[in-house]
């Protein structure tokens, strides 16, 4: 293996995983204010909950498409395997995506008479994120490979496990939509959204705590990337860490803080993020395709790098610039009108 | 024919493609008109070119949410349905869609927020400036999708190692010889899509007398447009006939209906007739003597192949093409047609004022979409049976899944299609209704903001910094 095909696959596995890191917290806590919806029956209150997040929703939904696309242009190999293995789940979600999309532009043309574009959007959100957290526990289970091909059934993702975690990923994003309500409205709606991210958080924490001891006593590749020496000496830092924030995220609910509990929210969901990096890597099917088995050849992951490195910094910098263009003019109040 | 799991597959992309191209046609076109009358508002000063901008905006957020999250399920079709083609030429085809992801996705996606929320809360020109980074951001996007399309119509720049295609010269990877036009051609089908989309409001508004100087506008800015473009498109659409002789040889045998084999001419245009597959010959054929070879081949005696000149197994279909090349030909004629009626009349000083003519130019909102369309299926059944042609076939791309598989989500893709674009149309319609005018010039846009008394509120009102923490 020459020097390029080492570095190349671990570079593009560290550029995908912060495509969907940055996806899983971006979407993540606008899926949030559609699973947080239903909480709220007050008509007013509702339009300022998706005004909070109608300019961005769809700039944030672009990172599924540079994740699942990196993943193709990168590693076509376990893309190929990735996406038939979890045929039902991906399309479940795309159908999800396709409902709270539309929803945020229908519910606005069809007032007054726009409830079930309501309940689409709940629907669509809540949906969405399980079959994302399905899909991620599909991918730490593992998935029957033969021949550099998927060669399992049509239902190999469905198990208590990633069910588990499906159910983790709608309570992890209503977190993040809940304390970005805290920062981005106020009045009734916040203290609602404060009271929910209390109970979230627990509720995320109990499920953080679950997967963190079931997937090294369920999968002993994991068991052995964590519990075995000398990794177990500066590992044990990461749960140390994650304890640590969640402590400091629920001091800041109760004491009135208004942007730290998201941040540190995000915080949690990047910790965590390291954590199953860690348990998998250098996996990228687990347990057969490697990020070097599944590469992309040299000149083709090197053409795309060059569009990412001319391209991200300028993504990146005119996200912040709008991002920072609306949240300038401070919190979202009830009764702001959206354009329509 | 047999509904295997390929065939499902094939339903299912042809339906979910289908779908979405409808609304890239629109807002390709749209973003570029939503700029124009921005940039013109701008210039002149003028607040009419403003509202219109407003007005064709919310029809702008209602198409482009449905292409965005259609558009989505296509980037994961190519490995849910067709892993092994993602796996075969991902290594060429991947890096064109991840540039187009790069360069036109985010670009769209995030000034559409400052486009949608941004009147009187921003700056004007930052405004413009975001209507036209998300126009110039759909024709990026354009321009991708066609360069990883016309590669697998004609692929080249490429080597085959070890069953699967690896970039061998990027430049003609992208611009593979049949690019070029294919692109143009795309473009001004979208332009020229919502140029009679245009005019068809216009029409529909002069005819109830409402609207009238908007009315105008949009009339004028249709047809401006429509009699400049449809002419081009004409000559465009001739010359990618050429590039399809030269390079696609036996699509063009099916666009024509000509089995014979061999290149001698003349060859007569079949006007019309039902092209039987399993025959090999045309019933009810009416012909035309040599025009065929003037139009293809451009002499009076010019031949080309035919599609027994190929064995069986490597001709496409030839019914759907025959019959989507017409139906895409007669459509332009129509469109040439009103284009010139309408600019005739507005060169005499008359424009607007027959009935007729408004009557027919308020129907024909559909025709740009359905020649998209057509167009569309000759491109694709055309090239048949290779989904990238001489490298990968059509049937052995998709993936390991089983058919029950593949119905249920086509079955779901048609339900869920059926209700949102059915939804996204009576609300498209709904706008137009409306219209343009004062019920959409109302001050408060603010979003994310208090209750707006105007652009200057907006920036005097200090709300609590959501940065400022706790």
């Amino acid at each position: 293996m020459s020097p390029m095909e080492f570095y190349l696959p671990i570079v593009w596995a560290v550029l995908i995983a912060a495509a969907v890191g940055l996806y899983v917290i971006l979407d993540g806590f606008d899926l949030g204010i559609g699973i947080l919806f239903p909480f709220t029956r007050k008509e007013e209150e509702r339009d300022t909950m998706i005004n909070t997040i109608a300019p961005f929703w769809d700039g944030n939904e672009t990172w599924l498409i540079l994740g699942g696309g990196g993943l193709w242009v990168a590693f076509p190999a376990a893309y190929s395997i990735i996406m038939p293995a979890n045929y039902l789940p991906v399309i479940v979600m795309l159908l999800a995506l396709i409902f709270r999309g539309v929803s945020f532009e229908f519910r606005g043309v069809a007032k007054p008479k726009h409830g079930a574009w309501d309940i689409a959007f709940t629907a669509g959100s809540t949906i969405a994120a399980f079959a994302q957290g399905v899909i991620l526990g599909s991918l730490i289970q593992g998935i029957t490979v033969v021949d550099n091909k998927f060669a399992g059934g049509a239902f190999d993702w469905l198990t208590p496990f990633s069910l588990m975690c499906g159910v983790g990923l709608v309570l992890g994003y209503a977190l993040l939509g809940a304390t970005w309500l805290i920062a981005r409205t106020e009045g009734e709606i916040e203290a609602r959204a404060r009271g929910h991210a209390r109970m979230l958080m627990l509720a995320v924490l109990v499920f953080v705590g679950v997967v963190s001891l079931w997937t090294p006593l369920g999968f002993e590749r994991i068991q052995e990337r964590w519990f075995s020496t000398p990794s177990i000496y500066f590992l044990w830092i990461l749960p140390a860490v994650t304890l640590l924030v969640a402590f400091g995220a629920w001091r800041w609910l109760a004491s009135g803080a208004v942007a730290k509990p998201f941040f540190a929210t995000i915080a949690l969901f990047l910790l965590c993020f390291i954590g199953l990096a860690i348990s998998t890597f250098p996996y990228l099917v687990p347990p057969t395709l490697t990020i070097w088995d599944a590469a992309a050849v040299p000149d083709s992951q090197i053409f795309s790098l060059i569009g990412v490195l001319l391209m991200l910094p300028i993504i990146l910098g005119y996200t912040v610039f709008v991002y920072w263009t609306f949240l300038r003019h401070g919190k979202v109040v009830v009764g702001s009108e959206g354009y329509h | 024919m047999e509904l295997d799991a390929v065939m499902l597959a094939r339903m299912q992309f042809a339906f979910t493609i289908a779908f979405h191209i409808i609304f890239p046609s629109f807002t390709i076109g749209l973003s570029a008109w939503i700029a124009t009358l921005l940039v013109i508002w701008r210039r002149t000063g003028k607040d009419h070119y403003r509202d219109l901008a407003k007005f064709w905006t919310k029809i702008f957020a209602v198409s482009f949410g449905m292409g965005v999250v259609s558009g989505i399920v296509m980037s994961y079709e190519f490995g849910t349905n067709w892993s092994h083609f993602s796996l075969v030429v991902g290594n060429v085809v991947g890096p064109l869609i991840g540039y187009e992801v790069l360069t036109a996705f985010f670009l769209e996606a995030t000034f559409l927020g400052i486009l949608l929320f941004g009147w009187n809360r921003f700056p004007p020109g930052l405004h413009v400036l975001a209507a036209c980074f998300v126009a110039v951001g759909t024709l990026f996007s354009a321009f991708w999708i066609l360069s990883a399309n016309s590669w697998m119509q004609y692929p080249t720049g490429h080597a085959i190692e070890n069953g699967i295609a690896v970039p061998a010269d990027w430049l003609a990877v992208v611009f593979s010889p049949t690019f070029p036009l294919r692109f143009f051609h795309m473009v001004f089908a979208a332009y020229i899509t919502t140029a009679f989309v245009v005019i068809a409001t216009g029409a529909r508004y002069l005819l109830a007398g409402t609207h009238k100087a908007h009315a105008m506008t949009m009339l004028k800015m249709g047809l401006g447009l429509a009699v400049v473009l449809v002419p081009l498109q004409i000559l465009v659409g001739d010359a990618s006939g050429d590039d399809v002789l030269r390079y696609q040889p036996a699509k063009l045998a099916a666009i024509e209906a000509k089995w014979e084999a061999g290149t001698e001419g003349p060859v007569p245009l079949v006007l019309f007739a039902i092209p039987s597959d399993e025959e090999e010959r045309n019933y009810f054929e009416i012909s035309v003597p040599r025009l065929a070879s003037i139009i293809v081949t451009k002499s009076w005696d010019g031949g080309f192949e035919g599609l027994k000149d190929f064995a069986v197994d490597d001709r496409p279909p030839v019914l759907l093409p025959f019959f989507a090349f017409r139906i895409m030909v007669g459509l332009g004629v129509i469109m040439l047609g009103l284009a010139f009626w309408g600019g005739i009349s507005w060169g005499r000083g008359n424009l607007g004022k027959s009935r007729l003519y408004l009557r027919l130019a308020s129907w024909s909102w559909p025709i740009g979409f359905l020649a998209v369309l057509s167009g569309w299926v000759v491109a694709e059944v055309g090239r048949q049976p290779w989904l990238a042609t001489g490298i990968l076939r059509t049937v052995d791309a998709a993936s390991p899944i089983s058919a029950a598989q593949v119905a249920t989500t086509l079955v779901l893709f048609v339900i869920v299609y059926g209700i949102v674009f059915s939804a996204g149309l009576i609300y498209i319609n709904r706008l137009i209704n409306k219209g343009p005018g004062p019920a959409t010039m109302e001050p408060p846009d603010g979003v994310p903001n208090r209750p707006l008394t105007g652009a200057t509120g907006a920036e005097a009102e200090t709300g609590t910094e959501a940065t400022a923490g706790g």
